[in-house]
């Protein structure tokens, strides 16, 4: 039993990680990019919708669909003031700009909200009005799942097959799959890529928003620097299901909180990260690719 | 003079600006000029320049992007420290006792290298750089975990990975010093760390990777960088090249994180996280790849900028990450470019038509 509700709270933190790795994912499968300052927007939406439901008086889910709004909006902004110069130049070069669009918004967020944490009013109440736990009691009790944690999961599962349904039928989404292949190619059928590669910035942020309201859900303190270490797991799920592949990053997440979860209760709390980390490393040296990714042999 | 190479004499002139530089200092240092928050961040400075240099031997000679590199300088740093606390008095003399410091910092960052090397350079691209910085994170993680003292025995060393031992396990008898207290890093540090070693260890830095770049060996690993597929059909082997500019990089930054680990009484394992190694690559990235004198001058200048700006309070780091953009975009951007160039025809019309 005690197994079980580590596992559904692995599942439920990996969910998280999932929704924030399909982000990266579709925009690095989209713009070759790795978008350092995806964390960030993590924490814009977090802060966002905050706002929201302090300042403004909306309840939840309006919240969340303005921080939704704002942060989409954000990443068109960002890509196309910063990312879209550099379309022709290194990728290196790309990734020094991402840092600093990241760090931008770090303390941009810093100036505005400051640095003392906020405390974050979850998405679904951890308590009824009595005083019991909002959630759902299995076998006579002993297995509790809260509601934000179903909540969670059910998103994620959502956003994954929309996502994939999105890419495979939707025109704006085979445009995508065709700029992800080959731009020139993609330019050249009548496909333009720039709004392409926007639309992608737009579905990844507003993604982000999502996951940064269901993060904070779970850890109801808000920082500036909330966003980072997500982000940074986020990155080793999607790279570890196989950076680029929707249902990899999907698996990815998943597979990182409940490892992380298990690595924190069986071994130790000092240690997670490492645990995470090491696991990432052994499948990458059996899989090069990642879980789903494909390895594509160089041609000569 | 005449019959230098051209790469020999744009290395005597970066030699020379260094020399100056370091008169130049000492001098105003020798007058006063400098305040104590300037003389402060001389030691830290050196140290960033090294592991500039250190990282643009894997990124830029080498090709592969590492986002772990502040690793290295965490295992320099602590080993040097331990180096330095156990040896305090069977080496009496300061700058001989910071010398083995940094010697051991760079041969355990070397031979980590090494191990990490094994599975890290099996990888290309964006995989490698996402197993770079989990070995940084790894070890970051693991020198929390540890705890170390020395008494008249030896070394006592704990792995506290549940978090339960304190330093009372180590059994030190009671002359015994801690060195490293897990979470709470290295205290009671003697720091002997100083601006000439700092400037010195840059120096023979700069030379050994010159003398590599310009080596058989470092030809072949920029002949692996500019095509992999080319370089192993003229027989060279990719593994063993790659192997040594990577264990070379990680004793470099070893050997800097030891000067900056015997620079402070104090030091957590937390400082030398994915932050540092990404501070690091930014003074790479825009000093320019493979440039090492661009390196040296993009590690003084972003390092004294914060600094600089300290006057501006809240807005310090703002103004950096603009600076940051702004620079990456007009130095990228082939719009900016030519513009930039259309500005410069004024002033270089002579050269332009000849």
């Amino acid at each position: 039993m005690e197994f079980l509700s580590y596992l559904i709270s692995g599942i439920s933190l990996g969910s998280v990680y999932a929704i924030i790795a399909l982000g990266y994912t579709m925009v690095y499968g989209i713009a070759k990019m790795l978008n350092f300052a995806h964390g960030d927007v993590i924490m814009v939406g977090g802060y966002i919708s905050f706002c929201g439901m302090m300042y403004l008086g909306l309840n939840g889910w309006l919240a969340l669909l303005l921080a939704m709004a704002v942060c989409t909006v954000l990443g068109i902004i960002v890509e196309g003031l910063a990312y879209r110069p550099l379309r022709q130049a290194t990728s290196l070069a790309v990734l020094i700009t991402a840092i600093g669009v990241s760090y931008l918004l770090q303390n941009t967020a810093l100036l505005v909200w400051g640095a003392t944490p906020k405390v974050y009013q979850p998405l679904i109440p951890l308590a009824n009005a009595d005083g019991q736990p909002n959630a759902l009691r299995l076998f006579g009790g002993q297995l509790s799942i809260s509601y934000m944690s179903l909540l969670t999961m059910a998103a994620c599962i959502i956003i994954m097959v929309g996502l994939t349904m999105f890419t495979s039928n939707s025109k704006m989404g085979k445009a995508m799959r065709a700029c992800s292949e080959d731009k020139d190619a993609a330019r050249l059928m009548g496909i333009n890529v720039n709004t392409t590669i926007s639309v992608t910035f737009a579905i990844g942020s507003a993604l982000a928003a999502v996951a940064g309201v269901l993060l904070c859900s779970f850890n109801p303190t808000l920082m500036p620097t909330t966003g980072s270490m997500p982000g940074i797991r986020a990155f080793t799920a999607a790279v570890f299901g196989g950076i680029g592949s929707i249902p990899g990053a999907f698996l990815g997440g998943l597979l990182i909180g409940v490892i992380e979860a298990m690595a924190k209760a069986y071994i130790s709390t000092q240690l997670a990260n490492s645990v995470v980390f090491a696991v990432l490393i052994v499948v990458l040296l059996v899989r090069p690719a990642g879980l789903l990714g494909k390895y594509v042999p160089e041609k000569v | 003079m005449k019959n230098l190479k051209p790469h020999t004499k744009h290395n005597i002139v970066t030699f020379a600006g260094l020399a100056l530089v370091w008169i130049i200092v000492s001098v105003m240092r020798g007058q006063g000029v400098l305040g104590r928050s300037t003389t402060g961040l001389l030691v830290p400075i050196c140290c960033y320049v090294v592991m500039a240099l250190s990282l643009n031997l894997t990124v830029g000679i080498m090709g592969e992007l590492s986002l772990g590199h502040a690793g290295f300088m965490g295992i320099g740093a602590f080993s040097g420290i331990i180096a330095s606390q156990s040896l305090l008095n069977i080496i009496p003399s300061v700058p001989l006792r910071l010398i083995t410091a940094m010697l051991v910092g760079a041969i355990f960052a070397g031979i980590f290298g090494f191990l990490i090397g094994i599975p890290v350079l099996r990888l290309r691209g964006d995989y490698l750089a996402i197993v770079t910085l989990a070995f940084g994170e790894i070890i970051k993680e693991l020198i929390t975990c540890l705890l170390v003292g020395v008494d008249e025995h030896g070394l006592h060393m704990i792995f506290n990975y549940r978090g339960l031992k304190n330093v009372d396990d180590l059994g030190l008898s009671p002359t015994g010093q801690v060195i490293i207290k897990g979470a709470q890093g290295a205290t009671g540090t003697q720091p002997i760390a100083s601006f000439t070693a700092g400037m010195l260890l840059i120096m023979v830095t700069l030379f050994i990777i010159l003398n590599l770049i310009y080596s058989r060996t470092g030809r072949a690993i920029m002949a692996i960088r500019d095509n992999r597929i080319a370089a192993e059909s003229v027989g060279i082997d990719i593994t063993k090249h790659k192997m040594i500019a990577f264990v070379m990089s990680a004793a470099m930054a070893g050997a800097a994180g030891a000067l900056y680990g015997l620079n402070y009484s104090n030091l957590v394992a937390a400082k030398f996280d994915f932050n540092t190694s990404i501070l690091v690559l930014v003074f790479v990235v825009l000093g320019g790849l493979g440039n090492m004198r661009g390196s040296i001058i993009a590690a003084v200048l972003l390092y004294v900028l914060p600094e600089a700006l300290r006057g501006m309070h809240d807005y310090r780091m703002l103004i950096y990450a603009i600076v940051l953009i702004v620079v990456m975009l007009t130095t990228n951007s082939p719009v900016a470019r030519n513009l930039f160039s259309r500005w410069f025809r004024f002033g270089k019309k002579g050269e332009e038509d000849a």
